[in-house]
């Protein structure tokens, strides 16, 4: 299954370093990655293909959760089936 | 890959637009659990919907993790318990406890179903159950009760109707010291729907499978900052965009319910494609009609807005979803609505202007608080007119009324949560229906041609 990582916040150094790093801890394989600023925000998304992953879909979405609050980023991993269904027919 | 305009779009709806999912509610036949003995039945029913629905929560839990989108209901409507009732007999708030107990079980946050469908006549178990529904909803607190007493094909059973007047009073005085909080609970309808995923007025209809699995989705919210950005358009040019953001909502709705259907092993039943407002700032019906250009909601053009809303968000969505049905269109319940509460409490929202609006959208006057002086004779009457809009346009109208016991005009009614809080709209009371309440019988069913 992919998932899609987003992450919205205000630019900073090593925000990319930051969840690549935790896609490797939790063994989820990067596919691709498209950055962005829009109205001033940051925007990051990366699509990740984590059938393999090495611990629950619950754990990787926290651990991505908990490192936005960190630093301040909205970060949400959702399936990517909600906006393929959502933006194609 | 998607495109990163699409995504932060679909972001932006749920994280500032309020877009989720109001509801995924499991239908359960209860016919297989009638027996001679109502404490078996009982136990039967407990049975039943335990074990159907045991995992309906968790699985609404993990949907929501992981497609990342809020569903905010989990809920279960069964059989009319009065069929229940007619073949198993007993007392009918047995049955209403019961499903009390099943709710506690299996954690949903609504179980509907203590109905009874009089349209025509009452049968074994009907009046039963319609006299037990103020000890039933102030004997529980998650079970929700309809009648249904007329329908285009039968006209309006006015006994019944003369009925629900004194049952709505009494539901009202029996929980007043909890806001009168059993009206909230309590629908009357005309044409009521088998597949309805929306409280109070759920309940899991006779031509439905055993278990099925119904979606309602929301989103007043994104409609409104679709049209917001939109300042200029036409009437035309909003419609289309109406409909492409009511597309976007059906196809999330899509997607949750196949995928609820799947991980439960349980047929999809329909997407119900609703406005279902909440009392959020952002999540209200009022303030989509304000968006497209009236001052306040319940003005002279809200009837014709409001139908333009419902018509447009019903063509977008039936292309996005393999089945519709259910109530969908735009909800107009007052308390639950923060723009419906603001234009009542200034007066520019009143009973006569929601009766109108009542006939060009879903469902009809809902979730208003009315002086609890209102005679049972009155709430009849104010049923007897909504079911007549319903039955001669052929649609669904309903009324959830809740007197205010104790309280008059100007005052307010908070119930808290998804139900809200409203002041006490004004009903006339200086002359009275009383001698076309006290006629009963039936108003029999209108012509469906020569429509003028």
């Amino acid at each position: 299954m992919k998932t899609v990582v987003s992450v919205i916040g205000k630019d900073a150094v090593g925000i990319i370093a930051k969840v690549s790093n935790i896609c490797s801890e939790c063994n989820a394989n990067i596919l691709d990655i498209t950055q962005s600023v829009l109205q001033d925000m940051f925007v990051m998304v990366m699509l990740t293909e984590i059938k393999e992953l090495n611990c629950t879909f619950a754990e990787f979405s926290d651990k991505m959760k908990a490192l936005g609050k960190e630093n301040n980023l909205d970060i949400r991993v959702m399936h990517e089936d909600i906006f393929n269904s959502m933006h194609r027919i | 890959m998607i495109n990163i305009h699409d995504i932060m779009e679909t972001i932006n709806m749920i994280s500032e637009e309020n877009l989720d999912i109001r509801t995924i509610t499991m239908g359960i036949s209860l016919l297989d659990c009638c027996d001679s003995n109502p404490e078996k039945a009982c136990e039967k029913i407990y049975n039943k919907i335990t074990r159907l629905a045991g995992n309906l929560v968790k699985t609404g839990e993990d949907i929501e993790k992981e497609f990342g989108i809020p569903i905010i209901n989990k809920r279960i409507s069964v059989t009319p318990i009065a069929m229940i009732v007619a073949s198993s007999g007993g007392d009918p708030v047995m049955y209403a406890k019961t499903l009390q107990k099943a709710a506690d079980a299996t954690g949903v946050n609504f179980i509907g179903g203590y109905s009874a469908l009089v349209h025509k006549g009452f049968s074994a178990g009907d009046e039963a159950l319609i006299r037990s529904i103020p000890r039933a909803l102030s004997e529980t607190t998650n079970v929700c009760s309809s009648v249904n007493i007329g329908s285009t094909k039968a006209g309006i059973n006015m006994d019944a109707v003369k009925l629900m007047g004194q049952i709505v009073r009494e539901t009202a005085e029996i929980t007043a010291d909890r806001e009168c909080i059993g009206c909230a609970k309590l629908v009357v309808f005309c044409n009521a729907v088998e597949d309805n995923p929306f409280m109070a007025g759920a309940f899991h209809g006779v031509g439905e499978p055993d278990c099925v699995i119904h979606v309602g989705v929301s989103g007043p919210g994104v409609v409104q900052a679709a049209i917001k950005k939109h300042p200029n358009a036409t009437l035309g040019e909003l419609a289309e965009i109406i409909k492409r953001t009511a597309f976007k909502i059906t196809r999330m709705g899509q997607l949750v319910g196949n995928e609820a259907s799947k991980r439960l092993g349980v047929p999809f039943g329909i997407v119900d494609l609703s406005l279902a407002p909440t009392p959020a700032v952002g999540d209200s019906v009022a303030h989509i009609l304000e968006e497209m250009g009236l001052e306040c909601c319940g003005i002279h053009g809200t009837t014709a807005a409001l139908a333009m809303l419902n018509d447009a968000v019903k063509k977008g969505g039936v292309m996005a979803s393999s089945y519709v049905g259910g109530l969908s269109g735009a909800f107009i319940p007052v308390t639950e609505d923060a723009g419906m509460i603001d234009a009542a409490r200034s007066g520019d929202l009143t009973l006569q202007k929601l009766e109108a609006m009542t006939a060009v959208c879903s469902v009809g006057l809902d979730m208003i608080a009315i002086p609890g002086e209102t005679p049972a004779e009155v709430i009849s009457a104010i049923i007897a007119d909504e079911a007549a809009i319903g039955m001669v346009n052929s649609k669904t109208t309903a009324v959830r009324v809740i007197p205010a016991i104790g309280k008059v005009k100007g005052e307010e009614l908070d119930f808290g949560g998804l139900l809200g809080s409203g002041p006490i709209m004004d009903v006339n009371l200086n002359k009275l229906p009383t001698k076309f309440i006290d006629r009963a019988g039936r108003i029999p069913a209108p012509m469906q041609s020569l429509k003028n």
